[in-house]
């Protein structure tokens, strides 16, 4: 089904197959993708242009398609499995070679569109597999620990019931802000501290409790991009910085593939 | 106290877990395969920002970023997608995570009515 206009043509949501894009890489060797299923279960494949090469799946399009995929993202349980598909072929690509994963629902009518995509994006997709050679993503989460902030003394002073109420609920609430404070100062300076140890960072919005399954709030929700040859040094460091900071309670996640560092090139500091 | 090979998770009352096997958190992943990687238009377009990044954008973010405001931390707030499209209204004071949620939903599906009918205004 090659097309035959220069303009993209709609595709029918419920008649034959998409490819949907795991990854892109410089090269891969065709053998070491033998047993790595793709999204929908069925192996993955090899697609070669422009000298970079994009590692994709074969998709049916009554569940990948347009309207199929719409509905399928509002599922929470689709969802969890196909991301979880899908960071399957990122990851175990990122184990033996550079790779810039593609974000989660990018489907090709073919694999003719998949070459030009490659060719038109070639520039910015081969600058940012140099990059990340022989580099790891690494998250640092910290989390607020309960009851480790000072607590402020009750203050005294004279009136009835009602004054005294409002002076105890005034407390709290200057505890809770002070523990607030001390909490972001604390999160700040380890993310400094890690950014200080990696070739690129980045702070994430915290997540939420209920995705993150954590009892308290999180403060600090960092990548770093690691050196392959220094991430015994920076767990190393995580590991201090975790004893010196008792105010924040901290998870080191990785190695992930470099999901964090792939957009904004321009943005990035300080590439190296 | 680091493994040579396999780091550990740090965790701060000086116990040291290993990482190896455990699967990845939901969450971790979900973040990373929903607003992370390249974007490269494909020919079947299900933008992600126009599922109101459906439940699970609020689910992920905007569930935090009250909280992580009152705590001062706002870095992302100029990211587009989080300005333009998620920003949720500035409140004063502390509140409980559960009712700003609940709160909210309403408010969510009267932006996402709203905007089914400009769409169709638009036409």
């Amino acid at each position: 089904m090659n097309g035959t206009t220069a303009e993209p043509v709609p595709v029918a949501p419920t008649l034959g197959t998409g490819v949907w894009l795991h990854a892109v890489v410089a090269e891969v060797d065709p053998a070491s993708l033998v047993g790595i299923a793709g999204i929908a279960g069925t192996p993955v494949r090899a697609v070669a242009g422009a000298g970079l090469v994009a590692v994709v799946a074969d998709v049916p399009l009554t569940e990948y398609g347009e309207e199929a995929l719409r509905r399928n993202l509002e599922d929470l349980g689709w969802l969890e499995r196909a991301a979880r598909a899908h960071h399957a072929v990122v990851d175990a690509l990122a184990r033996t070679v550079a790779v810039v994963p593609a974000r989660l629902a990018t489907v090709h009518r073919d694999d003719d569109r998949v070459v030009r995509a490659l060719a038109e994006r070639h520039d910015a997709l081969a600058d940012t597999l140099a990059r990340l050679t022989g580099r790891e993503e690494w998250g640092v989460k910290g989390y607020v620990v309960p009851g480790a902030t000072p607590r402020v003394e009750e203050p005294a002073g004279g009136g009835g019931a009602g004054a005294a109420y409002l002076r105890r609920r005034r407390a709290q609430l200057t505890a809770r802000e002070e523990g607030q404070r001390i909490a972001a100062d604390a999160a700040a300076t380890v993310h400094a501290a890690l950014a200080g140890h990696a070739v690129a960072a980045r702070r994430h919005p915290p997540q939420d409790r209920r995705l993150s399954g954590a009892a308290t709030a999180m403060v600090l929700n960092g990548a770093y991009l690691v050196e392959r040859t220094r991430v015994d040094a920076f767990a190393a460091l995580a590991g201090e910085l975790a004893e010196r900071h008792p105010e924040l309670r901290f998870e080191l996640t990785g190695p992930w593939p470099p999901y964090s560092f792939v957009a904004e090139p321009a943005a990035e500091p300080a590439w190296e | 106290m680091s493994q040579a090979s396999t780091p550990p998770v740090v965790q701060n009352s000086g116990q040291v877990l290993p990482a190896g096997n455990e699967p990845a958190n939901l969450g971790d992943i979900l973040e990373r395969v929903l607003d992370r990687g390249i974007v490269i238009a494909g020919d079947i377009r299900v933008s992600l920002l126009d599922i109101e990044l459906l439940t699970l954008k609020l689910r992920l973010v905007i569930a935090s970023v009250d909280t992580a405001r009152q705590i001062g931390i706002d870095w992302w707030e100029h990211d587009p997608w989080l300005s333009s499209r998620a920003r949720p209204p500035v409140e004063p004071g502390p509140r409980d995570p559960e009712e700003v949620e609940a709160s909210r939903r309403p408010r969510v599906a009267a932006r996402a009515a709203r905007r089914d009918r400009d769409e169709r205004y638009d036409r």
